[in-house]
């Protein structure tokens, strides 16, 4: 995973590289919770240009971070997300709270 | 004895959360003997990625057991089964239900079975309290346009 940060529109940038399942995700919770409480975003863009596999795990995962940077008064964004990741976030609703978008920010 | 399936095979291994990648991924390139489409083996890594970690955080909680998985192969069919030795569940038409979990607090969202079902053909739980779970999984391959022509054609010929 690695982030930017952009001072000028405070967004919080974050690209996931690893598979999301329950084994990556306390790491990958750990890690974005840190920088969304360092830098308090009013953007969070999760882009998932490079995750090949997602199961609920990441669902879990999503709406947690969606809630932390919520309290903390930013948005969240998802990117780049491929046909089969969209899959599992569209029915599982998370779509509702954190819109897909299709293009890189 | 011959075997009913075309093909099968097992795995039965630790209840570490490593082994959930190691599981989809090897009954993935199990089930690609079926020619399924890259959405199609995204489908099965999905759902034996979900039994498996169920297994591991619900079946076993903190304690180690084995976890085993078996896929077989019928024609254009795969049947796969994760069985645990843990806890086993309590109410199983409960558990079905979307957003229904006993690990809230741990970020889990209880959409583990909900994503089985619409991924597989196919979904059953048996369980037992104190004995341990299994889960049956069937997902039919489709064939591809071009087989299907292939087919036709043979059987024009035959008639
Ligand atoms: N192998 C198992 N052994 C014991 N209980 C299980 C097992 N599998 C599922 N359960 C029970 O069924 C519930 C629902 O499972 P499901 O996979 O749908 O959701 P979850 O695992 O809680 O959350 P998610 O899969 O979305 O992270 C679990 O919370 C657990 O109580
Ligand atoms: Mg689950």
């Amino acid at each position: 995973m690695n982030t930017e940060f952009s001072e000028l529109d405070k967004m919080l940038y974050v690209q996931i590289t690893e598979e999301i399942d329950h084994h990556t995700t306390e790491k990958l919770r750990r890690k974005m919770d840190y920088e969304i409480t360092r830098f308090m975003p009013r953007k969070v863009v999760f882009d998932f240009g490079k995750v090949t596999f997602m199961d609920s795990a990441g669902i879990g995962l999503l709406i947690g971070r969606y809630k932390l940077a919520k309290m903390l008064g930013g948005s969240t964004r998802i990117v780049n997300a491929s046909k089969s990741i969209k899959k599992v976030l569209e029915m599982s609703g998370v779509v509702r709270i954190i819109p897909i978008e299709e293009k890189v920010c | 004895m011959k075997s009913l399936y075309d093909n099968e095979m097992e795995l039965s291994f630790l209840s570490k959360s490593n082994n959930e990648a190691f599981a989809r991924i090897t009954v993935a390139a199990f089930a690609a003997q079926l020619d399924p489409t890259i959405e199609e083996l995204a489908d099965i890594k999905t759902a034996v990625s979900e039994a498996v970690t169920n297994s591991i955080i619900h079946g076993y909680e903190d304690k180690e057991g084995i976890v085993k998985v078996k896929a077989k192969l019928l024609e254009n069919t795969i049947e796969i089964e994760v069985t645990d030795s843990g806890k086993g569940i309590e109410d199983i038409e409960l558990a079905r239900k979307p957003l229904y979990t006993t690990k809230g607090n741990l970020e889990r969202s209880g959409m583990g079975f909900t994503i089985m079902e619409s991924f597989m053909d196919e979904v059953d739980i048996s369980s037992v309290v104190g004995i341990g779970t299994r889960i049956t999984m069937k997902k039919t391959i489709k064939k591809s346009e071009k087989e299907e022509q292939i087919e036709e054609e043979k059987n024009a010929l035959i008639d």
